[in-house]
C-alpha cells in the first residue's frame, strides 16, 4: 500500500466512528471508507478493528443496527447513531477540542 | 443500562441467532470488499485475499467481537463446565472415587455440624432468649465448691426483693433423672405421666402465652387453694381430643381432682423436657419453709439492659435477707449455734447465675467439639485423597496443558478451568454428602447418649445446608490451590512441552508435593486412631471396674408410686410394698425381690451432711457430705451388693421406725477408719444419732467413671427427717427382681398381674433391667467411642487408598527404570524392597508426625478418658502396628506388579 501508518490516539477511534455515523447510517465497510474520506486519507482504519468497536458501541447503546439492502443490492448491517450516541459525540468533540487547545498552547509556549 | 442487561440476556439465551448475525455481517463485508477490489481490476481469488487481509481474518474478528460481549464470563464458565463434565464422564473410575470420598467427608462433617448446630448453636426457642438466665448458688464446701440449687425460700425472697429480674420462678428438677411422674386415673386407662412442677414466674419468664385459659399465679401456690393443672398441647390433643372447652374441667392426678386452668401452645417445650405432659404448681407452705431442701432450678428473665454481673450482685445482696427471714429453729441447735450456722452459710454461699442455654448444654459442648474435630479430620483426609488423585490426573494431562499454554491460554484461564473441575467434584460430593448427612443425622439422634440435650432441635435446616455448601466451596478451593500453584506456571509448561513425559523421571518437586499429602493423610489417620484407641481403652477400663452389684442383666426393675390421696397411712404404704414383694417372690424363676428408693446410676442423688456421734464439727471440721438411700429387705441380695459387716434391714426395722442406719464401706472408713468396727457405732444426721447396723460394699451410684459416693442408708419408713421431707415414708419406690427371665415381656406380664392383684390402680413406670442403667452410665463413652472409631476406620480406608495410589502411580512411572535395574542384574527381592521401602518410608514419617500431633492434641481428650493416660504406650504401639500393616498391604500390591516387570518389555516401553 505504501502509505504511512498513523497510529490512532487511544480513544480517537470512537470519536471518528461516531463522527462518521453522524451524517447518515452506514455499514461497517462504509464507516471505514467514510473515515478515510473525512480525514482526507490520513487515517485508514481496517475493517477488522472497526467491528469490535461498533459492537461495543452497540452494547453501550450509542448506535443501533438495522439490516438493509446495500449499494450492491446485498443485505448489510447498517449502524445508526442513537440519541445517547449523539450526546456521546458532542461530549467527545468538546473533550477533543479541549485537548487540542491545551496541547497547542503547551507546544507553542516553549 | 437496561439495554446492556437486555443484550446480556440476548447474548446468553439467543446465542445462535447472535452468532448468525455476526457471521452474516462479516460475510457481507467480505463481499463488499471483494467487489471493490475486483472493480480495481483484481482477479476474484486475489480480491478475496486482499479483502481478508483488510478484515484481519474473519475468525479473529469474530473472536474479538465475542470477547467484548456482555456475559462473556458466564460463557467461559459454561464452556469449562461442559468440558469438565465430559471429561469426568470419560473417566468414571476417577470420578466415582473422588466424588464418593468427598461425599463421605462432607456428609460426615455436615451431619456432625447438624448435631452441633441443634444442640449448641441454635438459640433457645423462646422470645429474646439472650435475657434468660438460670439461677443457682455455688457452695464452697470442704471438698471444693459445688453447685447448689434453690429452695422455696430463695424464690419467695427473690421475687419480692430483686431489682434485676423481669420475671423469676423455680421449677422442681425432679427426684429422678427421668423426671417426676404422677398417676393419672379416671380419664381412660390409668397411666404414669411425666409432670413438671413450676412456680409462678417460670412460664412468664419463658415468654409463653397460653393457647387456652391462663398460666399459674401466686394464688395457685397456696396449700389451701384448690389443685390446678396446665396441659401441654400434645397431651391436650391425645388425651382430650383437643377439646376447646377443657378449661374448668378436672383431671385426676394421684387420685386427687385437679382443675385444668390452661393449655400451652403447640411449639412450647420446657427446656430439655419434651416428654412432660402436665404442669402442676409448686405448693409453698409459708410456715414450714426450710432452707435445707434445695432441689429447685431457678429461671429468670433479666430486665432489659441488665448484665449478668449486675444480676449476680443483686442475688448476693439478697442472700443475708433469705437467711434472716427463713432460718427456722432446728432441734438440737440453740439460737447462738443457729446464728453461727447462718454466718457460716453466708460466708460460703455465692450466687451462680449463668445464661439459660449454657446451663442446658452443660458439658456436652466438650464431647461435641471432640467429635466435630474428629470428623473434621476425616474431611481433611478426604481432601488430601482427592487432591492427590487430581494431581495424578493433571500429570496425565501435562501434554495437553502444555500445548494449550503454548497456544496462548493464560495462567488464569487454565486455573479457572481447574477450579471449575474441582468445584464440580466438590459440589457433586456436597450434594451427595447432604443426602448422606440427612440420613446420618437421624441415626446420630437415635444413638446419641441419654443426657445429650436439645436433640429435638437437630434438623437439616438452612444453616446446615449453607454449612455443607460452604465446606464444599472450601474443599474446591483447597483442591485447586495446590495444583494451580505447582503445575500451571508458564515456564514449567514450556519445559514440559519439550520433554516427552514418560521417559523423563518425575520432577523431585512434584513427587514431594504428593508425598506430603500422603504423609498428612497418614498423620491425620494416626490422630484419629489414637483417639479412638484411647476411648476403647477407656471403655475397657470402665467395664473392668466392679460396679458394686452383680450381673445387672439379670435384674428387672420398675417403679411404683403410691399417692397419699389413695393411701394416707404411711405404714400402709410399706405394707402394700411388702405385699407386692411377696406376690412377686411367688412367681416361679425369681431368686430375689427388693425395694429401694434409688437404683444405682438412675441419676438420682439426695445428699446431706453426717458425722460420727461424739465428735464435734465446726467450719474447719465440717460434716461429711454423703448420699442418702432407702431400701427394704431383700434389696441387697437382689442386686448382689455385698454385706461386709453387721446385718441388713428387716421389715420390723421399717415398721418400728427404729433409729438405725447402714453405711457404705467408704463412709465407714471415713468416719471410723476401719469398716469392721463401724457396727454398733452411732452416726449423726441432722443432729440425730442412729445406730449403725451394717456396712455395705461401695456402689458406683453416679456412673462407672465417678467415685462411689459415701452413702448412708435408712429403712423405708423412718420418723420424720427434719428439712428433707414432710413425711417419713417413701412413696415412689423402685422394685428390683433377680431372675434369668429379666427383660422378657412374659416376666413383666406376671409381675404386672402380681402388682395389680394388690392394687389394680397402680401403674408401673420405668420398666428397665439394671443393665439399662449400667449401659446408660457408659453411653457417653460408648457414643464417642463408636463415632471416633467410625471416623478412624474411614480415615484408615482413605489413607490406604491414598498410599496405594501414590505407590502404584510412581511404580508405573518407574517401569522403565525398574526394567533397566533388572537388565543390569537387580534381583526381584531388591525391587520388592525398593517399592515397599518407598511406601513404608512415607507411612513411617506419617505415623511419627501423627503421634506427635496426637500427643499435642491429647489434652482435648484427657477429661473424657478414664483409667488410661493420653500417652498410653499400648495404644500408640497398637496404632503404629495397624498402620504399618496397612501400609505394607497398600504398597505390596504395586510392588508385586513391579517384580513381574519383564526387562525387555519395560525397556521398549516408550
Amino acid at each position: 500500500m505504501g502509505e504511512k501508518r498513523t497510529d490512532l490516539l487511544r480513544g480517537t477511534l470512537d470519536l471518528l466512528i461516531l463522527k462518521a455515523l453522524a451524517l447518515e447510517p452506514l455499514h461497517g465497510v462504509g464507516v471505514s471508507r467514510r473515515i478515510t474520506q473525512i480525514t482526507r486519507g490520513a487515517f485508514r482504519v481496517s475493517c477488522g478493528s472497526l467491528f469490535p468497536s461498533l459492537h461495543r458501541m452497540e452494547e453501550k447503546g450509542w448506535v443501533e443496527a438495522e439490516w438493509r439492502a446495500s449499494e450492491n443490492n446485498r443485505r448489510a448491517k447498517y449502524y445508526r447513531l442513537t440519541s445517547s450516541g449523539r450526546a456521546q459525540l458532542s461530549a467527545e468533540e468538546r473533550d477533543w477540542s479541549q485537548v487540542v487547545k491545551i496541547m497547542t498552547a503547551a507546544v507553542e509556549s516553549a | 443500562m437496561p439495554g446492556r442487561i437486555a443484550s446480556f440476556f440476548r447474548n446468553l439465551l439467543r446465542k445462535r441467532a447472535v452468532e448468525q448475525a455476526l457471521d452474516d455481517e462479516l460475510q457481507s463485508a467480505m463481499e463488499l470488499l471483494t467487489q471493490e477490489k475486483m472493480k480495481e481490476g483484481l482477479s476474484h481469488p486475489e480480491a478475496r485475499r486482499q479483502a481478508l487481509i483488510e478484515l484481519d481474518g474473519v475468525e479473529q474478528v469474530k473472536e474479538e467481537v465475542r470477547a467484548i460481549r456482555s456475559g462473556i464470563f458466564l460463557e467461559t464458565f459454561a464452556q469449562d463446565l461442559r468440558y469438565t463434565l465430559r471429561s469426568l464422564r470419560k473417566s468414571p473410575g476417577f470420578t466415582t472415587v473422588a466424588v464418593l470420598t468427598l461425599a463421605l467427608g462432607i456428609g460426615a462433617t455436615t451431619a456432625m455440624f447438624g448435631v452441633v448446630n441443634g444442640v449448641l448453636l441454635k438459640p433457645l426457642p423462646y422470645p429474646q432468649p439472650g435475657r434468660l438466665i438460670a439461677v443457682n448458688y455455688t457452695y464452697a464446701g470442704a471438698g471444693g465448691p459445688f453447685n447448689q440449687p434453690l429452695c422455696p425460700a430463695d424464690y419467695l425472697v427473690f421475687r419480692e426483693q430483686n431489682a434485676t429480674f423481669q420475671d423469676m420462678g423455680i421449677y422442681d428438677t425432679g427426684t429422678t433423672a427421668a423426671g417426676d411422674f404422677v398417676n393419672i386415673t379416671h380419664s381412660g386407662p390409668p397411666e404414669r405421666a411425666q409432670v413438671l412442677l413450676v412456680s409462678d414466674g417460670v412460664l412468664q419468664a419463658l415468654g409463653v402465652s397460653p393457647l387456652l385459659g391462663r398460666l399459674f399465679m401466686r394464688t395457685d401456690e397456696q396449700p389451701a387453694s384448690s389443685d390446678t393443672a396446665i396441659l401441654t398441647y400434645g397431651y391436650w390433643r391425645s388425651k382430650f381430643g383437643g377439646d376447646r372447652s377443657i378449661v374448668g374441667k378436672t383431671i385426676e392426678v394421684d387420685d386427687r381432682p385437679h382443675t385444668i386452668i390452661g393449655v400451652l401452645p403447640k411449639q412450647f417445650v420446657f427446656l430439655d423436657k419434651p416428654t412432660v405432659v402436665l404442669l402442676l404448681p409448686i405448693t409453698i407452705e409459708h410456715g414450714g419453709i426450710s432452707l435445707f431442701y434445695s432441689d429447685y432450678g431457678g429461671i429468670a428473665r433479666l430486665k432489659p439492659g441488665v448484665t449478668l454481673a449486675e444480676a449476680n450482685a443483686d442475688v448476693a445482696r439478697m442472700i443475708p435477707i433469705r437467711l434472716r427471714t427463713f432460718l427456722a429453729p432446728a432441734p438440737g441447735l440453740n439460737s447462738e449455734q443457729l446464728a453461727k450456722l447462718a454466718a457460716e452459710v453466708e460466708r460460703r454461699l455465692r450466687p451462680n447465675l449463668s445464661p439459660l442455654k449454657k446451663e442446658m448444654i452443660g458439658e456436652t459442648d466438650q464431647v461435641l467439639s471432640v467429635l466435630m474435630g474428629g470428623i473434621g479430620l476425616v474431611l481433611l483426609i478426604a481432601c488430601a485423597t482427592v487432591a492427590n488423585l487430581l494431581l495424578l490426573r493433571l500429570e496425565g494431562r501435562r501434554q495437553e496443558l502444555a500445548i494449550r499454554a503454548a497456544l496462548g491460554a493464560s495462567w488464569g484461564r487454565i486455573s479457572a478451568e481447574l477450579l471449575v473441575e474441582s468445584l464440580t467434584l466438590a459440589e457433586l460430593g456436597g450434594v451427595l454428602g447432604l443426602g448422606l448427612a440427612h440420613g446420618t443425622m437421624r441415626v446420630l439422634v437415635a444413638v446419641a447418649p441419654p443426657g445429650l440435650p436439645r436433640l429435638s432441635e437437630v434438623a437439616l435446616d438452612g444453616r446446615v445446608v449453607l454449612f455443607a455448601f460452604i465446606i464444599s466451596l472450601g474443599t474446591a478451593l483447597v483442591l485447586v490451590f495446590i495444583p494451580a500453584l505447582k503445575y500451571v506456571r508458564r515456564t514449567d509448561l514450556g519445559i514440559r512441552l519439550q520433554g516427552r513425559g514418560r521417559s523423563m523421571s518425575e520432577s523431585r518437586e512434584r513427587r514431594r508435593t504428593r508425598s506430603l499429602f500422603v504423609v498428612a493423610q497418614v498423620g491425620l489417620t494416626v490422630v484419629l486412631l489414637v483417639s479412638s484407641g484411647l476411648m476403647l481403652r477407656t471403655f475397657r477400663a470402665l467395664t473392668a471396674v466392679n460396679p458394686g452389684f452383680a450381673k445387672p442383666s439379670e435384674v428387672q426393675t420398675f417403679r411404683v408410686y403410691i399417692p397419699d390421696a389413695r393411701v394416707p397411712d404411711p405404714e400402709r404404704v410399706v405394707h402394700i410394698e411388702q405385699e407386692v414383694s411377696d406376690k412377686i417372690q411367688a412367681i416361679p424363676g425369681i431368686s430375689a425381690v427388693g425395694v429401694s428408693r434409688d437404683l444405682p446410676m438412675d441419676g438420682s442423688g439426695w445428699g446431706l451432711g453426717c458425722g460420727a456421734q461424739g465428735r464435734t464439727y465446726s467450719p474447719s471440721q465440717p460434716l461429711l457430705r454423703c448420699r442418702l438411700g432407702f431400701f427394704g429387705p431383700g434389696f441387697l441380695k437382689t442386686l448382689g451388693i455385698p454385706l461386709l459387716a453387721g446385718r441388713a434391714f428387716t421389715w420390723s426395722d421399717a415398721y418400728n421406725e427404729l433409729p438405725v442406719a447402714i453405711v457404705s464401706e467408704n463412709l465407714a472408713r471415713e468416719l471410723w477408719h476401719d469398716p469392721a468396727t463401724a457396727v454398733g457405732k452411732q452416726i449423726t444426721m441432722e443432729g440425730r444419732p442412729r445406730e449403725v447396723l451394717g456396712v455395705l460394699g461401695d456402689v458406683h451410684q453416679d456412673g462407672m467413671d465417678k467415685q462411689p459416693p459415701p452413702t448412708l442408708y435408712l429403712p423405708m419408713l423412718v420418723d420424720q427427717i427434719y428439712g428433707l421431707t414432710s413425711e417419713g415414708v417413701r412413696r415412689d419406690m423402685a422394685f428390683a427382681i433377680r431372675s434369668t427371665r429379666a427383660g422378657s415381656e412374659s416376666l413383666m406380664k406376671e409381675v404386672r398381674e402380681a402388682v395389680w392383684s394388690v392394687d389394680p390402680d397402680l401403674p408401673l413406670a420405668a420398666v428397665h433391667t439394671l443393665d439399662h442403667y449400667y449401659r446408660k452410665s457408659m453411653a457417653r463413652t460408648s457414643f464417642i467411642l463408636v463415632m471416633l472409631s467410625l471416623a478412624g476406620l474411614m480415615a484408615l480406608l482413605l489413607g490406604a487408598i491414598g498410599l496405594y495410589v501414590i505407590v502404584a502411580y510412581s511404580t508405573s512411572e518407574r517401569t522403565h527404570e525398574i526394567g533397566i535395574r533388572m537388565a543390569l542384574g537387580a534381583q526381584r527381592e531388591y525391587i520388592l524392597r525398593l517399592i515397599l521401602g518407598q511406601g513404608m518410608k512415607l507411612a513411617l514419617i506419617g505415623v511419627a508426625t501423627g503421634i506427635a500431633a496426637a500427643l499435642g492434641l491429647s489434652h482435648f481428650l484427657s477429661s473424657l478418658l478414664f483409667g488410661v493416660k493420653p500417652t498410653d504406650p499400648l495404644t500408640l504401639l497398637g496404632v503404629t502396628i495397624v498402620l504399618v500393616i496397612v501400609a505394607l498391604l497398600a504398597s505390596y500390591i504395586p510392588a508385586r506388579r513391579a517384580m513381574r516387570v519383564d526387562p525387555m518389555v519395560a525397556l521398549r516401553f516408550e
